[in-house]
């Protein structure tokens, strides 16, 4: 398979007045064609950056990507014009959001805002394009298509907005999605619906889908493959079954462990102590040193690289750098 | 049961297939407001009298009839006549047909080019911002009364033709009226254009024409309405301040405002209140009426702005 999305070295950094925060520190990761890479972290960790780095919204005085290189088939985001980037946007690489009822805009129907990326990329006039909105409104499984598309979004519920999103983001046959925790804000029995929504239309068209969530039950349901990312850093990545299997990373492994386990009643869930660094007093070394039970001399003072560990699994600790040194 | 149940049914179903549109809630909630339904009485009432009233005036060529000079209200001339023997009522409508169209004009102008110029300065920031706010900046450190009345005085010394006075006054107008109206423009558009969904909507890769006009103009349009209502208020007194002094539109062509000019001869003031007080209270009238209008529609569409 070749990869669709080649993120290397990139960095993304925010100035503040306090000093510069590296919300993004050298991520290299790959999207293959028709798989669907999970991006795992805390609030904080520099997951959506990242995704907002791939789609160019890292903008203003303050924030900048400041290193590194991001192609899309073949591609170089980072290099194109703002004209160049507008016909990839929204045409071959989508994006949702967390929030469907503050993504759409509230004054105008439904069926308009469908419309439009139809009309700007597809070249369709406005008739073909509203013919279409009413056909990618039944598939997002809505019924009554006609009426919705004159509804505004005030009238709709947030599973059925996060489901026209949905629409609008498939409308061109993307062939990148990148949904930036597309159910956090939805209820449970309605994740289930979008999560197998997004898996049918990428079973469809082959396209890949680039997830971000910290939920990692949203993980082992979806994911071919996972990043997880930790103050801007990518700390291990994996194909999910061994990485589920086999975590790493004393980091992964906290996070493994702090899921609740159904039927499973523990007197109390566990939970990775400490807090997420503040990113202005990073200091060369891991940066998960402070809360992981394992932590040495060396990972107070050295930053360990991404190594192969075998079976496709990448971790960044020195625990497994001596281990092979060892051996 | 079953068809009581059927009925309810349906009756819920055309109930909800009517769409609670954010315009029929609002026209909705303007009903309400009873002052704010006079006002639009009153205005649109001034508006029918202006330009439909005259039709019905057998004294519409403005003819001279030096047997009736100055004669009072009497049931051939129900506001009197004035000193050339022209019947008042008539003269009042047709002046207020002046006065209305360059209140509405001016605002009209103001309206596009403060919005057009707001909407721009607020989206694209940076330099372009810096220019457009500073010039409008400008022109609010300026009183606007000194500056219309220096506008006006322009005009007498370039001897503009009357005919032409009373467009060049809406501009005029105009170009006091934008800046302010920019202002807030642009205020909204710094927020608007931070929200979420135009985040999505530079993710769908719309041009930004189509991001300007399509996405965020609908947004301020509550607010642009409110701004326009009370602007015309505004318009209509600045005009009749200018043509009271003689700078703005001239006789022969009557407005509100230079017929008030008659107040100015002590004699008319105190002997002839019919030639001032008609022309005075349509102002009154008028501007009050729009301004109670134009405060009920911002309580219904800018909720925000709620003292």
């Amino acid at each position: 398979m070749n990869s669709i999305l080649d993120i290397e070295h990139l960095r993304t950094h925010f100035k503040t007045d306090d000093g510069t925060v590296r919300a993004v520190d050298d991520v290299s990761f790959q999207v293959r064609q028709g798989e669907i890479v999970c991006i795992v972290g805390e609030s904080g960790s520099g997951k959506s950056i990242t995704a907002m780095s791939v789609m160019g919204l890292v903008e203003g005085p303050a924030g900048r990507v400041v290193g590194g290189n991001i192609r899309f088939d073949g591609e170089e985001l980072l290099k194109l014009s703002r004209n160049e980037l507008r016909t990839i946007r929204g045409n071959e690489i989508a994006m949702i959001f967390q929030e469907p009822m503050t993504s759409l805009n509230p004054v105008l129907k439904i069926g308009e805002q469908l419309m439009e990326p139809l009309i700007e990329h597809r070249k369709l006039n406005k008739k073909a394009a509203r013919k279409r909105a009413i056909e990618l409104i039944n598939e997002v499984g809505i019924s009554r298509a006609e009426q919705i598309a004159d509804s505004y979004p005030h009238e709709l519920s947030g599973g059925m907005l996060q489901r026209i999103m949905i629409a609008i983001a498939i409308s061109c046959g993307p062939k990148l999605l990148i949904a930036d925790e597309p159910t956090t804000a939805l209820d449970v029995t309605i994740q289930a619906q979008i999560l197998d929504m997004l898996r049918k239309f990428k079973e469809e068209s082959n396209m890949s889908i680039l997830l971000i969530t910290h939920d990692l039950g949203v993980v082992a349901e979806m994911a071919d493959y996972v990043v997880v990312m930790y103050a801007g850093k990518v700390v291990e990545e994996g194909e999910v079954v061994a990485l589920f299997e086999n975590p790493k990373h004393p980091y992964t492994q906290g996070l493994l462990k702090s899921k609740p386990i159904i039927n499973q009643r523990q007197e109390e869930l566990y939970s990775i102590p400490g807090q997420v660094p503040n990113p202005l007093e990073l200091v060369p070394s891991c940066y998960f040193h402070e809360r992981c039970a394992h932590c040495m001399e060396i990972c107070k003072t050295t930053q360990p690289a991404l190594k192969e560990v075998g079976n496709q699994q990448k971790v960044a600790c020195w625990l497994y750098e001596e281990a092979t040194a060892n051996v | 049961m079953s068809t009581i149940n059927g009925e309810a049914t349906k009756a819920y179903l055309s109930k909800k297939s009517v769409h609670t549109s954010l315009w029929r809630q609002s026209l909705r909630r303007l009903l309400k407001n009873k002052l704010a339904v006079f006002g639009f009485v009153v205005v649109a009432f001034m508006f029918a009298a202006c330009f439909i009233g005259p039709l019905f005036s057998p004294y519409t060529d403005n003819k001279i009839n030096m047997a009736f000079m100055n004669k009072p209200p009497s049931l051939k001339h129900w506001l009197g006549t004035d000193v050339l023997g022209r019947d008042v009522l008539t003269r009042v409508l047709q002046a207020g047909r002046i006065s209305l169209t360059v209140g509405l004009a001016s605002m009209v102008l103001s309206v596009f080019i403060g919005s057009l110029l707001g909407i721009i300065a607020g989206y694209y920031r940076g330099i372009v911002d810096q220019v457009i706010m500073r010039i409008a900046d400008l022109l609010l450190t300026i009183p606007s009364l000194p500056l219309l009345f220096i506008f006006g005085a322009l005009l007498s010394e370039w001897k503009v033709p009357t005919d032409y006075r009373m467009y060049i006054v809406m501009l005029m107008l105009s170009i006091v009226g934008w800046p302010g109206l920019a202002r807030m423009v642009r205020g909204q558009m710094l927020s608007l254009r931070e929200r979420e969904f135009m985040q999505a909507a530079i993710v769908l890769g719309l041009r930004d024409r189509r991001k300007l006009f399509n996405h965020l103009l609908p947004n301020l349009v509550p607010l642009l309405i409110v701004i326009a209502t009370l602007n015309i208020g505004g318009a209509i007194l600045s005009e009749s301040v200018l043509s009271y002094f003689g700078l703005g539109v001239m006789a022969p062509t009557p407005t509100w405002g230079n017929m008030i000019d008659a107040a100015n001869n002590m004699i008319d003031f105190q002997e002839h209140p019919w030639l001032w007080i008609p022309p005075g209270f349509s102002i009154f009238a008028t501007v009050i009426a729009i301004n109670i209008f134009g405060d009920g529609l911002r309580d219904v569409l800018d909720p925000k702005q709620k003292r």
